[in-house]
């Protein structure tokens, strides 16, 4: 049955109240060049089920795709072998449309995945709570910067260098509506974190210190010596972690003196997927928690005594709190945080800990053989597995050639940082699980051809 | 001491130029069971008008009103244990916060019992 819902006499009764002569005339604001005038010249009103497939399976043939070549591309997406066993498991009919839950209570099944994630998460980032997920890792950075300013009144964020420049592109969009200053500066080619930097941008204006770890760079920041910083003059930390895998070689932030701990969940059960969708991780301590923005489940006991699960703490929520919510967030990522929770469930404690050491090893043999090849540096003196190389000439164009040479050798600084010519050299490159020696030597091989 | 009570269910009993603040027996009716007060910190200015408090309820979380301009000098401690105070004693222990009025002439504006008692009964 096709919804077509209004007739045409519904519509011209509709513009008739507005006042408007034609559907036409209600784009009048949308300037003529950047209107269609017609149908999309080269594309047919009709194509069959098989000529659309097989055009698009040509379009998507022209992709260069990460399973299929050696592949170092991190920068806040990570490339992790994700077992059979959790697609199976999401898709199970149960979870399957498992999405926010309007009328919760009535899905304790779906309450208790969440309760279950959350859990995890807290554990990982060393937290007393977190919340059952935000949309992705920027929003969940710009939401603790929002947090930090309700908690401490205050509204300037310091932004240390490392931070992943996305990030703070959401931050500063947001800002723009909310007034908060920003103190950020791009990165600077060293082989550790900016520490007394940052420490030094902290005054008695500042709401919080949002410090990436490891950072874009892959490096590691002391976080324990900006949270002592940070709390003498009454400011939060927030810490920021693109890649949760790490954690199972780091501190948990939470431990180091952390308040508000948030990441992106994409690494754990969620593939690279094109960007998205994406699992925003939100974590802090509990004596913030009516500060916290997003939805929460708790666990309690029914009438009969018996386990049950809830939605908790709903009037911090914009659907009860309206304009003065925490957040315009009233949702959750259901399907993300139910696979990371499914693949964080089949690792453990120690399987997380194997595959970080695992990732570790993979990305010291990368560094380790990048290094031999002459004009190549290492500027990190510490990584996970992701860290920074300094080649001789502009990375985007020696990225582009080892992809001609079927390799994806890494993320250019100059891709994320179009505006700092002095980084053009830079090359981001990860290693995980999922990189062999082979694909480590392949990536040698053709930057020394393309360096030769 | 004189006590005055606010279109929006707030009462204030002023002493001096001191005033206590809390809502009403009727207000706290129409919540239901509080769970959660956050209250302002000590030496917050406010407005009259201001909103520097926030009652949780498990029907809704709702803005309590300063009925006055003022600083506010102290809060009800009690409330972080026990909430629910604002239920069983709305008018008495379950105050909210104290400020020092910075516009008597505001209280002008406001209602005595007898008028708020005529107030309520039209809603």
């Amino acid at each position: 049955m096709r919804y077509l819902p209004l007739t045409a006499a519904d519509r011209s009764e509709m513009l008739g109240v507005i006042g408007a002569a034609s559907v036409d005339e209600l784009f009048a604001d949308v300037p003529a060049s950047a209107r269609l005038s017609g149908p999309i010249a080269g594309l047919p009103l009709h194509a069959s089920e098989m000529a659309v497939e097989r055009h698009m399976g040509a379009l998507a043939g022209k992709n260069v795709s990460a399973g299929s070549v050696p592949f170092f591309l991190g920068a806040g997406a990570y490339r992790h072998h994700i077992p059979a066993s959790v697609d199976h498991l999401i898709q199970r009919g149960e979870f399957l449309t498992a999405y926010t839950p309007y009328q919760p209570e009535i899905a304790q099944g779906t309450l208790q995945v969440l309760f279950e994630f959350q859990s995890q998460v807290a554990r990982l980032f060393g937290t007393d709570i977190a919340n059952a997920s935000m949309y992705d890792g920027s929003t969940a950075c710009w939401e603790a910067v929002a947090m930090a300013g309700r908690i401490t009144k205050r509204g300037k964020a310091v932004l240390c260098r490392g931070l992943h420049p996305h990030y703070v592109s959401t931050i500063t969009t947001m800002a723009k509506f909310t007034g908060d200053m920003i103190d950020y500066r791009a990165p600077k080619l060293d082989a550790a974190p900016d520490t007394a930097g940052v420490i030094a941008a902290i005054d008695a204006e500042t709401s919080c210190v949002v410090v990436q770890y490891p950072d874009i760079l892959g490096r590691i920041p002391d976080l324990a010596a900006i949270a002592t910083a940070a709390h003498a003059h009454g400011a939060l930390l927030i810490a920021v972690v693109t890649e949760p895998v790490a954690l199972g070689l780091l501190e948990a932030p939470g431990h180091l003196g952390a308040d508000i701990v948030v990441g992106e969940g994409q690494s754990i059960g969620v593939g690279l997927n094109f960007g998205g969708p994406y699992l925003g991780l939100f974590g802090c301590a509990e004596k913030f928690v009516r500060q916290m923005p997003g939805r929460l489940c708790g666990q309690t006991v029914d009438a009969a005594g018996k386990r049950g699960f809830v939605l908790t703490l709903s009037t911090r929520e914009q659907h009860i709190r309206r304009e003065k919510a925490t957040s315009n967030i009233c949702t959750n990522s259901g399907l993300c945080a139910l696979a990371f929770s499914v693949h964080m469930t089949l690792l453990g404690g120690d399987g997380l800990h194997q595959l970080a050491r695992l990732n570790h090893a993979r990305a010291r043999s990368a560094a380790d053989r990048l290094s031999r090849i002459p004009g190549i540096r290492v500027l990190n003196d510490a990584y996970f597995n992701e860290f920074t190389v300094m080649l001789p000439s502009d990375a985007r164009e020696v990225v582009r050639q080892l992809a001609d040479r079927q390799v994806l050798g890494g993320v250019s600084l100059g891709r994320l940082y179009p505006d700092a010519p002095g980084l053009a050299n830079g090359l981001l490159v990860t290693a995980t699980e999922t990189t062999t020696a082979e694909d480590i030597e392949a990536l040698a091989v053709a930057l020394e051809g393309v360096l030769s | 001491m004189t006590r005055y009570y606010s279109q929006d269910h707030e009462w204030i009993e002023v002493d001096g130029s001191s005033g206590t603040v809390g809502i009403t027996d009727y207000a706290q009716g129409q919540l239901g069971d509080i769970t959660f007060v956050d209250l302002p910190a000590a030496g917050t200015a406010l407005k009259k008008g201001d909103a520097p408090c926030v009652v949780d309820s498990v029907k809704a979380a709702s803005d309590v009103y300063s009925p006055v301009s003022g600083t506010v000098t102290d809060v009800n401690q009690a409330l972080e244990g026990e909430p629910e105070l604002v239920n069983t004693d709305p008018e008495k222990s379950g105050w909210l916060f104290r400020l020092t009025l910075s516009d008597p002439a505001e209280l002008a504006g406001l209602m005595d019992r007898a008028a708020y008692d005529h107030y309520i009964a039209g809603l």
